[in-house]
């Protein structure tokens, strides 16, 4: 549904991204990962016509970006990051507006269809002004989904929102990539991990990873990290544990008596653990393990990426 | 086509619920209705009226000058300061759709409030017998037309350029009265000063259109430079996307 190939942009000589490469599946969650500045919101600009790359091509649902902007927009939905809305509209009046420019087919039922998908029924005749940042976010998508695209391209569709608005809008989401194409960006990796088949993690404008969530985290699975809080002093602790037999490293913990261990992969030095803090005398109180997040891979990947701090002149 | 409509039906109601598009309608009819007040007043104390509707029209020019950049100055500049051009942008429409549209519902409402004043001369002729040059008047406030939408075009080539609607403003301010002045170089002789009278834009107007005379030239002179700003307004646009 969505193929880019060598996809390059540069703002004057900054580069934004980098020879991008990837696709996305008919109805397939796409998610788009990486820090602010990665390029995402580039790529997504140039997905949905707003700007050409510099080099490169990008086709969604089998149009070309730039010779066929026109068809590409007809068959895509876009929420911008800011969810760039006209504040003195009503709700109707601005997807009336929309709707007519997307030359939608019997908008008045349309526009009831996405309200509804929305749940913003009763919002219908307020103004968009007086909404707050959830219901404007839902708004930004009924335009989106109002001419029933293919494609659908949501820029950090859950920033700036509260915790409840989050688990809304995610769920929405959800609903509708039942029967679409979803590429979303965001920087937050629950979210990804949550509502996205594939994962792509972006860095410096070129893609880091790219593979579904799971996979991400049974990559990492060997490499398990332990929390063991003793009744000692913390460095007694790790005095004690460095040199266990299946410990790769151990470092101190948050509070006194607390280490963090890494384990090498493959291994379970729990029992060893137990045994010989038990052995050296002292009251174990807890031994648990930590699962590896994306956070951690992602931490790690785009750490692995970036240059040396300092650079000579 | 029809996306120039959508977008100009969309500016042109969203005036009548925007306080700049009273402010400078409330300004227009107030002034004009100002000085019609006093000229016919001292008029009939001198018993003595003046059978002429350019009373109106005189002033209504000068007064819009200044009303046009205001209407014309968050057009694009508001659209690409909050971002809302994004999804215009992204919408099936072409660039110069979204700039003819925007000019377009900017002289709808230019209309509407250029129609309201046509009720002046009709209290003058009322007044007067037998009445005011009718002929004069209907070149006249074809002119002003042809006047407002070169004006309006120039404002919304000005608000494509920048983010900034105030900025927007006093840099069409700044562009029309160059080009309003700059007829007055063309007072001396010699190919410079006709060059300058041929550039102005009260030269054109106030020579022929005002004094009841309808020329090609002049109306050229205004359709060009009305298509020539919305076609640099569409460039600019267009330009945006490949900063």
């Amino acid at each position: 549904m969505i193929q880019v190939e060598g996809l390059t942009k540069y703002y004057g000589d900054h580069p934004a991204i980098v020879d991008l490469t990837f696709h996305a599946e008919a109805g397939e969650i796409l998610g788009f990962l990486g820090p602010n500045g990665a390029g995402k919101t580039t790529t997504m600009r140039i997905l949905t016509g707003y700007m050409p790359p510099s080099s490169g091509t990008a086709t969604v649902a089998g149009f070309d970006v730039v010779d066929q902007s026109l068809e590409v927009r007809r068959r895509v939905g876009y929420v911008p990051e800011t969810v760039p809305l006209y504040p003195e509209m009503s709700v109707v009046e601005y997807l009336e507006f929309m709707g007519s420019l997307r030359r939608v087919a019997d908008l008045d039922a349309r526009i009831e269809a996405v309200l509804a998908e929305v749940h913003l029924e009763e919002r219908a005749a307020s103004y968009i002004g007086n909404l707050s940042k959830g219901l404007r976010q839902r708004v930004g998508l009924a335009q989106a989904l109002l001419h029933e695209p293919d494609v659908l391209i949501l820029d950090e569709p859950t920033i700036g929102l509260d915790p409840a608005q989050i688990i809304e809008v995610r769920k929405l989401i959800q609903e509708i990539g039942r029967s679409r194409t979803i590429l979303l960006s965001t920087h937050i990796l629950s979210e990804a991990q949550q509502v996205c088949d594939r994962v792509l993690i972006i860095n410096r404008g070129s893609i880091v990873v790219e593979d579904s969530p799971a996979n991400l985290q049974a990559q990492l699975a060997g490499a398990e990290r332990l929390v063991v809080i003793a009744a000692a002093e913390t460095s007694e602790l790790v005095k004690l544990l460095k040199n266990v037999p299946g410990i790769a490293d151990v470092i101190e913990g948050m509070q006194e008596g607390e280490v963090q261990v890494s384990c090498a992969p493959g291994t379970d030095a729990r029992p060893l653990i137990a045994r010989r803090v038990i052995e050296a005398g002292l009251d174990l109180l807890e031994l648990r393990t930590v699962g590896v997040s994306l956070e951690d891979i992602f931490l790690q990947l785009t750490r692995e990426e970036a240059p040396p701090l300092a650079e000579p002149n | 086509m029809r996306n120039v409509w959508i977008v100009a039906s969309k500016e042109f109601r969203q005036y009548f619920i925007s306080p700049v598009a009273y402010a400078v309608a409330t300004l227009i009819f107030l002034i004009l209705g100002g000085i019609f007040f006093i000229n016919v007043y001292f008029a009939i104390r001198g018993s003595q009226i003046d059978p002429d509707g350019r009373l109106v029209l005189g002033p209504l020019v000068t007064i819009l000058l200044f009303a046009t950049p205001a209407l014309t100055m968050r057009l694009l500049a508001e659209e690409q300061r909050m971002g809302t051009i994004e999804l215009l942008l992204t919408a099936p429409v072409r660039d110069w759709e979204v700039v003819v549209g925007k000019w377009f519902g900017a002289l709808l409402f230019m209309l509407v409030v250029i129609a309201f004043t046509w009720v002046y001369p009709l209290i003058l002729n009322r007044m007067t017998s037998p009445g005011i040059d009718q002929g004069v008047l209907v070149s006249a406030y074809l002119g002003l037309v042809l006047l407002v939408a070169t004006m309006l075009a120039i404002g919304v080539l000005v608000s494509a350029l920048l983010t900034n609607p105030v900025a927007a403003f006093f840099v069409a301010l700044a562009l029309l009265l160059a080009l309003w002045i700059v007829g007055s170089l063309g007072s001396g002789a010699g190919a410079g000063s006709l060059v300058a009278s041929n550039l102005s834009l009260v030269d054109h107007y106030y020579n022929n259109f005002y004094r009841g005379i309808i020329t090609t030239p002049d109306t050229l002179y205004f359709v060009s430079l009305t298509v020539l700003a919305l076609v640099l307004g569409s460039q600019v646009v267009e330009s945006r996307r490949w900063r």
